[in-house]
């Protein structure tokens, strides 16, 4: 591929939407041609920037009551009114509006808050791993090679996360950092995939579940949150979903050496 | 308890049953978010997008029939940025929303910020501002792909193109974003 084909390319190939072969080619140009590389760290830090620099807007809860009412069909003022009993009528129906709208608000506003605890962790998570990508402070101790990795943290944290190699399966360990997450000091592995960073934030809990949540979407990135042999993980990234998944189901099928 | 709503707009205004309530609010009210923050993003203007959105709930739910049940997010997307996009047109009396406005990349003479604003290469008014100065069509791509994490064939279905010109529209979204951001007098080059 020469350098032309590379750069027309290179929005798609970021954003995963290549085919293999392309991405490959892709790939392997980039490691000769310092230009083509300038253009792609341009490229990422234009994503970057717009993900962590733009808002995003959230429905007003007034908004979605309005919404909500619609949908119980219970808005009022646009249908034509009948002249007989008006007065009760009305009476009646805003008492009855008043009263959907007191519990179809409540309603809203138990999902909203739901949904912000399952969030915040996620908008942390995602803040963090915009600050390891911008600060060009993605690894305190770069190695590819996990017996290196996992002692670095010994003296540094009061527990042990687990470090693994999935080089086989495309995903390179590149290194790890500490990171501030939940009001604690937590563990960053991070792993590459293709021309794609991960953040594995890792730190114990007390749960002994296991289990991996679905993805979420929070400022572009993937999310995904799950607890693994006394440990919490949170993965973001901006691989597509279904690769993020499988990385978090090799995570989650490690056993855990102590 | 329905007090004949019901009957008094029969014929006008369609009504959900219970059970297609329930799927509206399991498949459609959690992109609400989503489909205000498109909006907002094509319109610019707080109340406008606020009445996009229940505008397009009004039509989703007139609609309701057509949802098929597998993707609410691009089922709702759609019909808010087709919603936008009227609204955007009658706005500017029919103009094409795609051509780029060259007066647009005419840098401002804006009293450039603290030492600080130099400190990263793409300051977030800047982002901000640029993507505001970019066509309806490519910041539409742009919000989709990078706030809302989409595919290309997600965005496709929501702006009823073929994957292709979802491809070539971001690149050129992209690229004319850069080249926007370079124009900006900030310090370096």
């Amino acid at each position: 591929m020469i350098c032309r084909d590379v750069l027309e390319r290179l929005s798609p190939f970021l954003d995963d939407e290549l085919d293999p072969l392309a991405s490959r080619e892709i790939l392997e140009h980039l490691e000769s041609c310092p230009g083509c590389t300038v253009a792609l760290a341009r490229h990422r830090e234009l994503s970057l920037g717009l993900r962590s620099d733009l808002d995003y807007h959230r429905a007003s809860d007034l908004l979605g009551a309005r919404v909500l009412r619609a949908v119980r069909g219970t808005t009022a003022g646009t249908a034509v009114r009948r002249d007989e009993p008006a007065a009760r009528s009305w009476l009646w129906r805003s008492l009855v509006a008043a009263l959907l709208l007191l519990v179809g608000g409540s309603w809203w506003f138990a999902l909203s808050g739901r949904v912000d605890r399952d969030t915040l962790i996620a908008r942390e998570a995602v803040s963090a791993h915009i600050r390891s990508l911008m600060a060009s402070h993605l690894t305190d101790v770069a190695s590819s090679d996990h017996h290196t990795v996992k002692p670095w943290f010994g003296g540094r944290l009061d527990y042990s996360p687990p470090v693994a190699d999935f080089g086989a399966e495309g995903f390179l360990l590149v290194g790890g950092r500490l990171d501030y997450l939940q009001n604690r000091t937590v563990a960053a592995l991070v792993y590459r995939y293709r021309a794609h960073l991960v953040n594995v934030f890792v730190w114990p809990v007390a749960d002994a579940r296991e289990a991996f949540e679905p993805p979420l979407v929070e400022q572009g990135f993937q999310v995904i949150r799950g607890t693994h042999a006394q440990m919490a993980y949170c993965l973001v990234s901006d691989l597509n979903a279904t690769e993020l998944k499988g990385f978090a189901r090799r995570l989650a099928a490690r056993p855990h050496a102590p | 308890m329905t007090l004949d709503l019901g009957a008094e707009r029969a014929g006008q205004e369609r009504r959900l049953s219970p059970r297609e309530q329930e799927r509206f609010q399991a498949n459609l009210l959690p992109y609400l978010d989503a489909a205000y923050n498109l909006a907002r993003y094509l319109l610019h203007d707080v109340h406008e997008a606020e009445d996009a959105v229940q505008e397009s709930c009004l039509r989703a739910i007139r609609h309701f029939e057509g949802f098929r049940g597998t993707d609410g997010r691009a089922w709702l997307l759609r019909i808010v940025r087709n919603t936008c996009f009227t609204w955007l047109r009658l706005r500017r009396g029919g103009g094409s929303l795609a051509e780029f406005d060259e007066s647009l990349h005419t840098p401002e003479d804006e009293a450039s910020g603290p030492a600080a604003d130099l400190a990263r290469t793409v300051a977030a008014e800047s982002v901000r501002e640029g993507l505001a100065r970019l066509p309806p069509v490519f910041r539409e791509v742009i919000v989709l792909r990078e706030l809302e994490g989409l595919s290309y064939k997600e965005i496709a279905q929501v702006v009823a193109i073929p994957i292709g010109t979802v491809m070539s529209r971001l690149a050129r979204g992209r690229r004319d974003l850069m080249l926007i951001l370079e124009a900006k007098p900030k310090g370096e080059r």
